[in-house]
């Protein structure tokens, strides 16, 4: 069961008032008619699927606002929730890690 | 290989079952092979197998990280049916369907598939007219399938609430009678044990790092216990896949859930057949030693852990409990988790990728336990041949770019 922080209100609230609707900033491709068979199915289908730090969209239904949550899909851990507009903090280091990009030393891994 | 058999049983018992032999050999890797499975699962086995007998390629490998069939294949609630809405889908998994039928035999090994039926319950009147067009569907396509009103339900179902006023009330179901359940394990167990008497060697603990590449075509892998080569590699890797992908240098349209399962203390006979619910994502069985085998949805999100969340499992028993009220003071014995790869059109990929001369078959989702026989069969001409089996072209991951989806989500009762 989670835990999750809306970074809206501050409040946390459990996993059953929200939605999860997939990975974060996916950008909408442009017009159909402008764009490749190729761009628009990556736009509609393709997914990073990411075995380690995730970046995805929640909803929380009470309030209907949506955020961004970063997530370890190993562990569960959440690392921070942020609001839609901003940026994350963490990142995947590619490899299943961490990568805090507000950290001193770029490369330093926390988890 | 040691022959089994019911006399060989009896002149076991006489040395007091202290001489059968082991299943398979646990040989040192090769440096090359004509063809290499990535994933130990019922899928990459019986690909393995089908390499060996149908296409007499025996210098291959199975290369699993853990052990064989631990993945999704020893986690799966077991449930086997053909009655797919679309007509690619009918010709995969009857496919499939007919090989179980005769599998026990195939491979000299009990497999214990039992073919009790399965319904798939209707509960509103857009399940019944899904339904019906489903059941008429099937028809056309050779499959068995009847639909059943609520009174055939409650005659074949007597524990299930089938009155007016349930919760979730019962309109209708279809019912594929051929449809049934087998024993995990020992399709895992007898596959292997089938590919290991051909000569194809079984990996275990050993894990698949990268990929050899050289000029756009695969040339091998790379695994905890040194480089591998190969002619042609076949990825078979369930929740896994898009992670072997990546180390391919490709993205696939595939995102992995925990789905969940969990079985009862064991009890006299109450059920002898399947039912499955899409609407509430509920479906149980009771297995030959009494347990009921209870399966639920997936997590909404991705997830790597093997294990759920616990909200599924909550929402799963309140639906069983509402449709079979008498199971209500039944105690749960164990509950777990598998990592399935679902895809947007909730129908599998089997599919040749960027990389020349490397395959990918995954994307079975919650469902694919009933397609190993099929799955490896067609996947095991596509290895052998270098080009998809006519079954599979339609499962081409280009169609996420085409747009010529097999869209079974919600059309085929897709639970499982
Ligand atoms: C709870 C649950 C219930 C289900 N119920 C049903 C059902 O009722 N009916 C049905 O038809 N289907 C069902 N399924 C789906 C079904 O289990 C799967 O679709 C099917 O078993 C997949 O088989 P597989 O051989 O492809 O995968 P797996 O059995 O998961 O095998 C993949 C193997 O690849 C290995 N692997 C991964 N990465 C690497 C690597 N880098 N190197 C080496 N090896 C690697 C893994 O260790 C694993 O053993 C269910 C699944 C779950 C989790």
């Amino acid at each position: 069961m989670f835990y999750i922080r809306c970074p809206y209100t501050n409040e946390y609230h459990s996993e059953e008032e929200f939605k999860p609707c997939g990975q974060a900033q996916i950008r909408r491709a442009d017009s159909p008619v402008s764009t490749s068979d190729e761009q628009w199915g990556d736009y509609l289908f393709f997914r990073d699927n990411i075995r380690g730090v995730h970046h995805e969209m929640w909803l929380h239904l009470p309030t209907r606002r949506y955020f961004n949550v970063t997530r370890h899909t190993v562990t569960n851990e959440i690392l921070e929730t942020w609001r839609m507009g901003e940026e994350p903090r963490y990142q995947s280091d590619g490899r299943g890690g961490v990568i805090d990009t507000r950290a001193d030393n770029d490369s330093e891994e926390v988890a | 290989m040691e022959r089994y058999s019911g006399f060989g049983l009896v002149r076991h018992a006489l040395s007091h079952h202290e001489q059968w032999q082991r299943m398979w050999r646990n040989p040192t890797p090769k440096r090359h092979y004509d063809v290499i499975i990535v994933g130990g699962g019922g899928h990459g086995l019986a690909t393995a197998w089908y390499l060996a007998r149908e296409h007499g390629v025996t210098n291959v490998a199975v290369i699993e990280k853990g052990w064989l069939g631990g993945g999704n294949t020893a986690r799966n609630t077991t449930i086997v049916r053909s009655n797919y809405l679309f007509d690619e889908s009918a010709r995969l998994y009857e496919h499939a369907l007919k090989l179980w039928e005769g599998l026990s035999q195939d491979i000299n090994y009990n497999v214990m598939f039992s073919q009790r039926g399965v319904l798939n319950v209707a509960h509103t009147m857009q399940d019944v007219r899904d339904t019906r067009r489903r059941v008429n569907a099937n028809r056309l396509n050779g499959i068995d399938s009847d639909y059943l009103d609520a009174d055939g339900v409650k005659h074949l179902v007597p524990a299930m609430d089938c009155l007016e006023n349930a919760r979730y009330p019962v309109l209708g179901a279809s019912f594929q009678p051929r449809a049934g359940v087998a024993r995990h394990d020992a399709v895992a167990w007898g596959y292997a044990r089938a590919a290991d008497s051909r000569g194809v060697d079984l990996l275990q603990n050993t894990e698949v790092t990268g990929f050899l590449i050289e000029n756009g075509e695969v040339k091998g892998v790379e695994t905890t216990s040194g480089e591998i080569r190969a002619g042609r590699v076949g990825v078979v890797t369930a929740g896994n896949s898009s992670t072997m992908a990546r180390m391919a240098g490709f993205n696939l349209p595939v995102e992995s859930h925990p789905l969940q399962a969990l079985v009862s203390e064991p009890l006299k006979p109450v059920i002898d057949t399947v039912i499955m619910s899409n609407q509430v994502h509920g479906y149980i069985s009771q297995s030959d030693k009494g347990d009921l085998v209870i399966g639920a949805g997936v997590d909404g999100y991705v997830g790597y852990g093997q294990r759920g969340s616990y909200p599924i499992i909550e929402h799963v028993i309140q639906a069983i409990v509402e449709m079979f009220p008498s199971l209500s003071r039944v105690r749960m014995n164990r509950q777990w988790g598998g990592v399935v790869d679902t895809t947007p059109d909730a129908s599998p990929i089997i599919s040749t990728t960027p990389v020349k001369g490397l395959f990918f078959n995954c994307g079975w989702g919650t469902g694919g336990f009933k397609a190993t026989p099929g799955s490896g069969h067609i996947f095991a001409w596509t290895l052998a041949k270098g080009r998809p089996h006519p079954i599979a072209e339609p499962y081409s991951m280009q169609r996420f770019h085409t747009g010529a989806l097999v869209d079974e989500h919600g059309a085929a009762a897709v639970a499982h």
